[in-house]
């Protein structure tokens, strides 16, 4: 089958690929909803004639499924995770088929987000793996009348090599699943240097589907007898009809209805927006009826945002003194002492994620259940809020995850699957719900804006004798909470609570901010603008003082050390601080690698050229960058050369993972250059790529150097890391370049694009 | 009503004359390859041929098209894979893919015109086609290795 294979295969068992002259009709769903009050745990791993595990399952033709529970948005954890199950089983790649789990908590998390799925799913693949090999030698054993420890596997078959028997996995299957699952204590697991594929890696089991237009993303999800819905909502966050016109929409061809969709109850969480949907036959007429809505709004107390003003709030709150978060020394007591004091604030605007596929979902109501179509990255967050929206129990929805069209933390939030099964009920048909580029712009999760000021004095050696930090910005809880105002622990950890100087007096604080529009997270989140700002103003320092970017780095990051948190609300994204300790070694290592790989201090630059370096830890992964710039008489900022080393303890797929760093670099450099969202009265100012362009080939980095630390420690983040160190590399590249120190993003505020 | 050919096949259309080709091949046609991502012609993601060059679907409307011959990715290679897949997939191209149809056929296009294209070239052809995972690097380089295979 060339489309994501999806979990409930009953849906699928019609589905086919219709050929029709020269040319493919693409892949139809075709809905059967003959289920019961449970969610249907019919995978093809479940069904499976050997199945030890939810997540794996062999059949007598040897042919092993296994199934993909988290969401692939091009990270290449669908392929990934399989890959590990594939090893410990010691299988052969070409006989695994992957089917795609429906939102099941079963499964354990499935909120893709966060750069964890390797971490946390790891060890899940592995039991899984190592559980079915176990159960096939010993039933291999059994059928040779032969111990079960003489006997071994190698790729698909069980080997007994002293009577030079062996059996297929397929043939051993039946026996195997008569066999009692052994418990986790009885399982071996492969030797490092056994591994055939962790480590080495794969490419995407989707990648032929990529190429030929015949991936299923949720875009492309059909079911029939669906309808298009495109919705026109409050430009305000919070605002409400007043009046529409019903009747004009109507007279469109191929329009059949008009349908209003309830505001949201404060917080907005992942509640619809509310506003007014057309429905039609097709996704145009739906767009052309919408146009003839005529709504009048009442924008609510929102209205009053401007972005402009909200700025000026910003840098005023964090120029006075806010809550401190972590404390070291007393860092006042030296700045009375006086002495040069340098001063910067840091700013970062709301930033879009304009991830190419805009918002999209499928869904059907039909008698009390609902079954979604989705390309989300939470399939379990879905089901909770059609549940509430639809007050039906969430066992009642069952949510098909197709391929995602990037996501970037957006499809995170499924306000957007919400509408669709909110619409499906009022109408009586499965509605597809399509946003439109300018609504994905304008009715966005935001990143936070944020300001953050940084004070310090030098002493000895030009090193910071005390340092002040204080950031500002509107929180994420803010869109779950109307009454959160201040970064919890989740956000301040995000290069801001950790940061990693060994410094003798460090104070950092965290001030309050109201949210006007939804705060979400995107591609490393607050680990944007905290390393934005402590490795520009780590770079200005350095300038002052006379000194080597890398020296001085690696003076303030100080001797290998782990970072002690007491105190301080660490939740170290989520791991162990024993299994995933702040190792200032690590920060070290990859600092002192990237100096050598990017020739630092050994290249010569032109006038016009420059390069800059940052560090960061972020999702548990330690990083160094290093890029290089180009700035010509025009101020147009070009970036030739881009060094990138990463530890992210043991990387299961080595070619994802290095395009993982690549993409990052493209990613901040639309952040460097002209990432930024406004609100004017309260409405979003930018709609579609000609406001809000993100890097085209011309403007990306050319040549993106990644380099992975070979580690043994446990495994990190890749998605994310890379985004973070990247964006003040850059900015301090530009400085080597012009001299123009880059305090406010994007470049294009210093003329500079 | 309107008549064009659709990868080798004569459709006809009745409806808005105005309705962009790329609602009428995934909608009407069901041929979901080429993709929605702008809407204004800026992302190329909808990008097919009309006439063998390379278009921007979504700002073409139905009655543009009268009388002339489309291929979508869908047609773009009638035996296999056409070599600039190929190349996309020897280079591992894709991260998310949603952009890629897009950019293979504005590609496979260029490359009829020009077999030995330059880092200049390649960048001004693959101008409107935005990759928001960042796999210009790797199109690049699929690029020349397509130029390669078809030269």
């Amino acid at each position: 089958m060339n489309t994501i294979e999806n979990v409930s295969r009953r849906t699928f068992l019609r589905g086919s690929v219709i050929a029709a002259g020269a040319f493919v009709l693409g892949v139809r769903f075709y809905p059967d909803l003959a289920f019961g009050d449970t969610l249907p745990h019919d995978t093809n791993a479940d069904r499976a004639t050997l199945h030890p595990s939810i997540f794996l399952g062999i059949n007598p033709d040897g042919t092993v499924w296994i199934v993909a529970s988290r969401s692939e948005m091009g990270t290449t954890s669908r392929t990934s995770l399989p890959l590990v199950a594939t090893d410990e089983l010691d299988a052969d790649w070409k006989r695994v088929k992957i089917e795609q789990a429906i939102g099941d908590k079963r499964y354990g998390d499935q909120d893709t987000d966060g750069s964890h799925s390797i971490r946390s799913f790891y060890d899940a693949m592995r039991v899984a793996g190592a559980t079915a090999r176990l159960m096939l030698i010993q039933a291999a054993a059994q059928q040779w009348g032969v111990p079960a420890r003489e006997c071994e596997t190698d790729l698909h078959v069980v080997v007994h090599r002293s009577t030079n028997r062996r059996s297929d996995y397929g043939e051993l299957a039946s026996a195997a699943a008569k066999l009692p699952v052994p418990p986790k204590g009885d399982l071996k697991f492969k030797s490092k240097s056994a591994w055939r594929y962790v480590g080495k890696g794969e490419v995407s089991y989707d990648l032929e589907a990529l190429v030929t237009g015949k991936a299923v993303f949720g875009m492309d999800a059909r079911l029939d007898g669906m309808v298009y819905a495109s919705i026109e909502r409050p430009p305000v966050l919070g605002g409400k009809v007043k009046s529409y016109d019903d009747k004009e929409p109507l007279k469109v061809a191929g329009v059949r209805q008009v349908v209003p969709i309830d505001p949201f109850q404060p917080p907005p969480a992942f509640q619809p927006l509310g506003g007014i949907a057309v429905i039609a036959d097709n996704t145009w007429a739906a767009f052309q009826g919408r146009k003839k809505l005529n709504i009048t709004w009442d924008n609510g107390p929102n209205e009053s945002y401007n972005s402009d003003a909200y700025k000026i709030e910003l840098r005023e709150t964090s120029h006075n003194p806010c809550k401190v978060v972590r404390n070291i020394g007393d860092a006042d007591a030296v700045f009375a002492k006086g002495g040069k004091v340098y001063e910067a604030d840091y700013y970062v605007p709301l930033l879009a994620h304009a991830q190419m596929e805009p918002v999209v979902a499928l869904a059907e109501f039909k008698d009390g259940k609902v079954t979604a179509w989705a390309p989300t990255q939470d399939p379990q967050s879905t089901q909770d809020i059609i549940s509430k929206e639809l007050g039906i129990a969430k066992e009642d929805v069952i949510c098909h995850v197709t391929l995602l069209g990037g996501g970037f933390g957006r499809k995170s939030k499924p306000d957007y699957v919400a509408e669709a099964a909110v619409l499906s009920k009022k109408v009586g048909r499965p509605v597809k719900v399509v946003w439109t580029r300018e609504d994905d712009i304008k009715f966005g999760y935001y990143n936070a804006v944020a300001n953050m000021y940084f004070k310090a004095v030098l002493g000895a050696n030009g090193k910071p004798a005390a340092w002040l930090q204080r950031s500002v910005f509107p929180p994420i809880a803010s869109t779950f909470d109307v009454n959160a105002v201040y970064g919890g622990g989740g956000t301040l950890q995000q290069g801001w609570t950790d940061i990693p100087y060994d410094l003798p007096n460090l104070r950092i604080e965290n001030g309050p901010a109201k949210p006007h529009v939804r705060i979400g997270w995107l591609r490393s989140v607050a680990n944007i603008y905290h390393a934005f700002g402590v490795q520009c103003f780590t770079d200005e320092l350095a300038n002052a003082a006379g000194r080597d970017p890398v020296d001085y780095l690696l003076d303030l990051i100080g001797q290998p050390r782990t970072i002690d948190f007491k105190g301080v609300d660490y939740p170290n994204y989520g791991g162990s601080i024993d299994i995933y300790p702040w190792e200032t070694g690590r920060l070290r290592h990859v600092t002192e690698m990237v100096a050598e790989k990017s020739g630092w201090g050994k290249r010569k630059h032109s006038k016009g050229s420059g390069v800059g370096i940052a560090v960061h830890r972020s999702f548990l992964t330690y990083v160094a960058t290093v890029v290089e710039v180009e700035v010509d008489d025009k101020g147009e900022v070009r970036i030739p050369r881009v060094d990138t080393v990463v530890d992210a303890g043991l990387v299961v797929n080595p070619e994802a993972t290095r395009a993982q760093f690549e993409g990052a670099a493209v990613f901040g450099t639309s952040i460097v250059r002209s990432g930024e969202i406004t609100a004017t009265k309260g409405a979003i100012d930018q709609s579609n790529f000609y406001d809000y362009p993100v890097a085209l080939m011309a403007n990306a980095p050319y040549q993106t150097n990644v380099s992975i630390v070979d580690s043994s420690a446990p495994p990190a983040g890749v998605g994310e890391p890379g985004v973070p160190p990247f964006v003040p590399a850059c900015c301090n590249a530009i400085f080597a370049a012009t001299g123009k120190r880059v305090r406010d993003l994007p470049i294009s505020k210093l003329g500079l694009s | 009503m309107i008549q064009l050919k659709v990868n080798g096949a004569q459709q006809s259309f009745t409806g808005d004359p105005e309705m962009p080709l790329l609602w009428y091949v995934r909608d009407i046609l069901g041929l979901t390859g080429s993709k929605f991502g702008c809407g204004v012609g800026l992302c190329g993601a909808c990008t097919v041929h009309i006439d063998g060059q390379a278009t921007r679907s979504c700002v073409t409307a139905m009655s543009d098209a009268a009388g002339k011959e489309v291929t979508t990715i869908e047609g773009l290679e009638k035996n296999g894979l056409h070599p600039v897949q190929k190349a996309w997939m020897q280079i591992n191209v894709p991260q998310c893919g949603y952009c890629q149809v897009g950019q293979i056929m504005q590609a496979a296009a260029f490359l009829k015109t020009n077999m030995k294209p330059t880092d200049q070239q390649i960048d001004d052809a693959m101008g409107g086609n935005i990759c928001r995972c960042g796999t210009y690097q790797r199109i690049r380089a699929a690029i020349k290795a397509a130029a390669g295979e078809m030269s």
